[in-house]
Formats: structure tokens, C-alpha cells, sequence
């Protein structure tokens, strides 16, 4: 069984204190979602939960593992703001990077998350003559092909219609059917189950 | 394939997708170099006495104007945020960056150094021991370039800075690589200097892939 812990942490940018004392605990099948106004320090916090920023204080485990070890590391998949491709490359040749980073994959079942995700026919477009909603898809087609227990998800539904919408809420669930733990931010209503809430 | 070889195929790929990027700094290489004799004198005699010194410094400077595609557009898209979080070692990621760049870069400089070479009255003997240099130097420029490119990855307009940042660290690779090539002429002994450049590489290489590893996770926070 795969636990997240967090105890008391605090998270400095500048002068400002985004949150401090922080404490939770994330379980297999739970799904949080992390609320709070603009600033309140949600992007900060999956960061630190990434391992891309340190927070002032405070612990981050998973599975008993600290943020800093590469076992740590295996355990999550980590989606920002930004879309982490290359717009001379094509929707395959980004994935296929993206997913190597983590894992090897093989170019069938690269080919098959491409599909599922909408993006038919499109594997040999460059990304750079893709749409926003098209490029955010690219990247959540990893989500499709990621063995990692621990998603953390930066605003996932940015820029999707509501058919993408539908396919990540559905995967979401699956994962956490499936027992993975699933934190995410969004300012959008969601329509997961069981889902628990964050405000910060 | 691995993950390594996997980068340095994406970066290479990248740069022959935007050749522009690359281009750029190689044809600064070959003009300012071609423009010497020009400017100064088209005498062999004077020409010759001063190419080894031309050449470094043009290729010292190209290097130098191709760091900011090393980081930066990767910083921009978000791949290199992917990298940091990756459990492979960021620090190998970076080195097989600084590989495609020194491919894209140092490669032509070497290939291209004997056509200058030609151009400014170099010797035979001389040509050789400038593209010795070059091979055992240019892919320092490489590494330590990468230490500067990392820390301002995150800054824009960095480009002086890059300069004051990385330039007196090349001063020592320039001296005794020109000194080289000119002690050549005169038919000089030039271990010496072939064993500090080589020393300079190997020392390189085993530390600045850790160094721009560290600045780099600093300009992602």
C-alpha cells in the first residue's frame, strides 16, 4: 500500500510565505485536489512534492522513501504548467522522450496512447503546428503509459474541451482504482469520486 | 537505446531541424576569420605570424555565442523541469547535451580550421597541431560553457553576462592552445602545452557535469 506524508511544511518565495505547517497524508486510491487562489502557493507545493523546489522545512515521503532518492523519483509523474516539448519534434518523437525519462515504452503502445488521448493521426505532426488543447494532450497521453504510483498533476484540464476533460477525470479514476494516489490542482469543478480537497 | 543516447539523438535531431541555431555561430567563425586579412595585411609572412591567435579567439568566441541555445529552450518548454525529476542522473543528461553541442560546434570548428588555416599562410606542420589543439580544447570550451549557460538559463537578455561569466575561465585554454600553435611554427617542443589542455579536458569532464547539474536545479526553482 502506497502512502504520501507531509508534515509541516513551508514553503518561502521572496518575502512572501505561501504556507506554513503544512501536514497531510495521501493513501493508495485517494485523489486530492488542491484548491486556493491565485498565489496561495498550489504550483509551489507540487513542485515540492516533484522535488524541483525545496521547501523551507518540513518532510516529504513516499513509500518511506525522501523527496531527494531516486526511488522517490520512480514513483511519480509530474505535469507543470509548461508542455515539455520541443516544436521540432513530432508528437511521437516527444513522447517517446517524455516517456523514456521515466521508463522504456515501446513505439506500438506509444502509437496506442496517442490514439486513445484523440490525437489520431496526428503521431508525425510537429508539435509546433498543434493547438494548446492538442499540446496538453500530448503530454497527458503519458498518463495512459506512466507505471508511476504518485501523479502530480499542474492544472491538467488547462486548454482541454470537454471531451479531454472526460478522459482524464477517467483516467484518474482508474489510476486510483488501480490503488495509485493521484494530487492535482485545478480551479475547474470536477466530477471525480472520493475525491478530497486541499484548500490552501 | 538508453536515455543518454536517447538526448544526444534529440538534441542532434533538434539542431538539424533549426539549423539556424547552429549555423549562426559557424558562419560568425569563417567571416571574422576571412575579414583578417582584409583588415590587416594580405602578407604571408605577417598573416601566418598572427593566424593561430585569430583562429582561437574566432573559435572562442563562436562557442561562446552558441551556449544560450544550450539550456535555453529546453528551460522554456519545460523538458528540462522533466529532467531534473527524472531518476536518471541529470548530471549524465547534461553531459550528453554538452556532447551534441560540442557535435554541432566544436566538430565543424575543427573540420573548418584547416580551410583558415590555408587562408592565413598557416604551414602544413602548423594546421595540424591547430586542429590537435582544437580537438583536445574545444570540447572544454563545451563543458565550462555549460557551467555559465545553466546559471543564467533562467534570465533574459543574459548574453553579456554569459560573457563575463565564462570568458576568464576560457583565458587559459586560449594561451596555451595559441602558444601551441605558434611555438609549432618555430619548431618548438609543445607537450607542455598539449599536456595542460588535455589535463584541462579530463579535469572537465569529471566535474562540470556536476557543477552545471547544481546551478541548473537552482534556476529551476
Amino acid at each position: 500500500m502506497s502512502k504520501l506524508i507531509v508534515k509541516d511544511l513551508c514553503c518561502q518565495r521572496g518575502y512572501n510565505q505561501l504556507f506554513s505547517g503544512l501536514s497531510f497524508e495521501a493513501n493508495s486510491s485517494n485523489i486530492l485536489r488542491i484548491t486556493g487562489p491565485n498565489g496561495s502557493g498550489k504550483t509551489s507545493l507540487l513542485k515540492i512534492l516533484a522535488g524541483l523546489n525545496a521547501p523551507e522545512h518540513g518532510i516529504v515521503t513516499f513509500d518511506e522513501f525522501g523527496i531527494n532518492s531516486s526511488e522517490y523519483q520512480k514513483h511519480i509523474f509530474y505535469l507543470g504548467h509548461s508542455q515539455a516539448l520541443s516544436s521540432e519534434l513530432s508528437v511521437l518523437e516527444n513522447l517517446e522522450f517524455l516517456m523514456c525519462l521515466n521508463e522504456n515504452i515501446k513505439k506500438q503502445l506509444l502509437e496506442n496512447a496517442i490514439n486513445k488521448i484523440g490525437l489520431n493521426g496526428y503521431k508525425d505532426e510537429y508539435c509546433s503546428k498543434l493547438s494548446a488543447g492538442q499540446k496538453r494532450r500530448v503530454i497527458l497521453a503519458g498518463l495512459f503509459l506512466s507505471k508511476a504510483k504518485l501523479w502530480l498533476l499542474d492544472e491538467p484540464f488547462t486548454a482541454l474541451d470537454s471531451d479531454g476533460i472526460i478522459i482524464i477525470e477517467k483516467l484518474i479514476q482508474e489510476h486510483s482504482d488501480n490503488g495509485g494516489v493521484c494530487i492535482f490542482t485545478t480551479h475547474q469543478d470536477s466530477s471525480l469520486k472520493n475525491q478530497e480537497v486541499l484548500e490552501l | 537505446m538508453n536515455i543518454y543516447t536517447q538526448t544526444l539523438k534529440r538534441d542532434l535531431r533538434i539542431a538539424i531541424r533549426n539549423p539556424s541555431s547552429v549555423m549562426n555561430p559557424l558562419l560568425f567563425f569563417v567571416i571574422s576569420i576571412s575579414l583578417f586579412p582584409l583588415a590587416i595585411s594580405p602578407e604571408s609572412s605577417t598573416l601566418s605570424q598572427i593566424a593561430a591567435g585569430i583562429i582561437w579567439v574566432a573559435s572562442m568566441l563562436s562557442v561562446l555565442l552558441s551556449l544560450n541555445t544550450l539550456f535555453h529552450n529546453d528551460f522554456e518548454n519545460g523538458v528540462l523541469e522533466q529532467m531534473a525529476i527524472s531518476h536518471y542522473s541529470l548530471p549524465l543528461l547534461i553531459l550528453s547535451k554538452i556532447i551534441s553541442h560540442w557535435i554541432l560546434t566544436g566538430i565543424p570548428i575543427i573540420l573548418l580550421s584547416p580551410l583558415l588555416g590555408v587562408i592565413l599562410f598557416l604551414d602544413t606542420d602548423s594546421i595540424i597541431i591547430l586542429m590537435l589543439t582544437l580537438l583536445l580544447a574545444t570540447p572544454s570550451l563545451s563543458l565550462i560553457g555549460s557551467i555559465g549557460a545553466s546559471l543564467i538559463v533562467g534570465i533574459k537578455n543574459s548574453g553579456m553576462l554569459l560573457s563575463l561569466l565564462i570568458l576568464p575561465l576560457y583565458i587559459p585554454i586560449l594561451i596555451f592552445a595559441a602558444s601551441a600553435v605558434s611555438q609549432a611554427q618555430f619548431g618548438l617542443n609543445i607537450d607542455l602545452q598539449i599536456y595542460l589542455l588535455a589535463a584541462i579536458l579530463v579535469i572537465s569532464l569529471m566535474t562540470v557535469p556536476f557543477i552545471s547539474a547544481i546551478s541548473l536545479k537552482i534556476s529551476l526553482e
